[in-house]
């Protein structure tokens, strides 16, 4: 089990708000995916200094695999307390592996409105993709075995640890 | 009868939704916190979410109805479900259709799901017990039997005004002895756990034996809804004057209806609920169903998030839901 300590992803944080004032110029809104994606959105809000409040996504109604394991139990509903439409949004996730998460997060986007564009930022970009997805903004990449996980713990402090499965 | 043999899986999980009778309190609390989740979707640009997608889902309305038939189908809509409706009171049983050949040939058309109402107790679970593997049954009210989603959603609008159940005093007011919505709440309530269920209404329309599902009876409204923290209304059936069980409609009111002045003994804060139509001036006064202890019309949203939860429950998929995808989801 390999760890990152919360030193090192602030200092990947604050190289990605430094991409991101290059890759989404202007006055953007950030959006990030529950649970990962909310707690590294926070941090790059507060970087950035973004007056529009944050987004948070919940994709759980989006996902793929519903007919193969279910209803999530508790879903904290999603919050976009800005309109979508003509909007420049980044869209923040803590990893990412295979696209899908994104992929329904886009989807879920699209049923609130019309963006202008948007910009994908995560803390890890492991391999292993599925979709034609790649991230603009990158914290860090990896390159896991398809049984490792990356996961996140936080808010605070942010811990990341790779772990494998049994 | 063991209903949950017919109702749950062998893993406790819901896949018809028949009655709250004998249904464990965390599968209750499981059915709120999920209709939490879908309480947004109603408010966003896109009235949607793709759960359901592909799934047909058929109204069987053997008995009129327009809220309750219209709140399941807007949220089958909402879970981007194909939903057909059918009044069957007017179509092939008329015909001579058996209940049996009308299912079979909606059957053969490929449906998922079936919403039942109907004027005979049971016939929801009569269906349920014959319908191939992998269909669901909700009930939308049978007979004198139950109506379990109007009981869920009246749990959910208590939640959302009241909070803890345990410190409440429910009093559900009128014609108990035919009123499915009564038996379900009884139900629903005694097992979520509120301090005090009471009933009330005339002799001719409580049932003797009620005392047996724990509830304080009062045959005076008055004493009855004294610091009561939620009053259920019942919608008092033309029917049951005809036959004769209550003197007339002002009289009953006179007796039975809600007034401010009667409303004024309950709790300061008390929220005054009716599952709909009201019949203004025959169980409640205009200036109450109206007023700001009522929470007639939220009962109306909150049915949809409810229904869609209760819908996307019994459609889920039988695996279970992994614990480490509730936060890791796949990335």
């Amino acid at each position: 089990m390999k760890t990152l300590p919360a030193g090192e992803i602030d200092k990947l944080l604050l190289e990605m708000a430094n991409q991101l004032r290059q890759a989404a110029p202007g006055k953007p809104v950030m959006v990030g995916i529950q649970t990962g994606g909310v707690w590294i959105a926070e941090r790059l809000h507060r970087l950035l200094e973004l007056k529009t409040p944050l987004g948070r996504l919940n994709i759980a109604f989006y996902r793929d695999d519903f007919s193969r394991i279910g209803l999530h139990p508790r879903v904290t509903p999603s919050s976009l307390p800005f309109a979508v439409e003509d909007q420049h949004i980044i869209l923040v996730d803590d990893v990412l592996h295979t696209g899908r998460t994104v992929r329904a997060a886009l989807n879920e986007i699209f049923d609130y409105g019309r963006p202008a564009s948007v910009t994908l930022a995560v803390l890890i970009e492991r391999s292993g993709r599925e979709l034609p997805v790649c991230a603009e903004v990158i914290g860090k990449r990896m390159s896991l075995k398809p049984g490792e996980h990356v996961k996140l713990s936080g808010p605070e402090p942010l811990a990341l640890e790779i772990k494998t499965a049994e | 009868m063991n209903h949950n043999s017919l109702q749950l899986d062998t893993h406790g999980r819901l896949r018809h939704f028949l009655t709250i009778e004998g249904l464990p309190r965390s599968l209750l609390l499981d059915i709120l916190n999920r209709a939490e989740s879908f309480s947004g979707v109603g408010e966003r640009a896109v009235k949607k979410v793709p759960l359901l997608r592909g799934k047909t889902i058929a109204n069987l309305f053997f008995e009129p109805s327009t809220r309750t038939r219209t709140t399941f189908e807007l949220a089958a809509k909402r879970l981007s479900a194909d939903v057909l409706s059918l009044n069957i009171a007017s179509s092939s049983t008329k015909k001579g259709e058996s209940l049996l050949d009308t299912l079979r040939t909606l059957e053969a058309m490929h449906c998922d799901m079936f919403i039942v109402r109907h004027a005979d107790s049971g016939a929801a679970h009569y269906i349920a017990s014959r319908v191939a593997p992998g269909v669901s049954v909700i009930n939308g009210g049978d007979g004198r039997h139950a109506h379990p989603t109007q009981a869920m959603l009246d749990l959910y609008t208590i939640r959302k005004h009241k909070g803890d159940f345990s410190r409440l005093c429910v009093a559900i007011v009128g014609d108990i002895l035919h009123s499915r919505v009564a038996r379900s709440e009884i139900h629903a309530l005694s097992i979520i756990g509120v301090r005090e269920i009471r009933v009330i209404g005339p002799r001719t329309l409580v049932p003797r034996d009620i005392q047996t599902l724990g509830v304080h009876v009062f045959h005076d409204l008055a004493s009855g809804i004294r610091d009561a923290d939620v009053i259920i209304m019942l919608r008092l059936q033309s029917e049951r004057m005809r036959s004769a069980l209550i003197p007339g409609e002002s009289e009953y009111f006179n007796l039975y209806g809600l007034t401010e002045e009667k409303l004024a003994l309950a709790n300061a804060d008390a929220i005054v609920m009716h599952p709909g139509p009201i019949n203004r001036g025959v169980e409640i006064d205009s200036t109450v169903a109206d007023g700001n202890h009522s929470v007639i019309l939220q009962q109306v949203s909150h049915g949809i998030a409810v229904r869609m939860a209760i819908m996307a429950m019994t459609m889920s998929a039988p695996g279970d839901y992994p614990a480490e995808a509730a936060d890791e989801v796949n990335n």
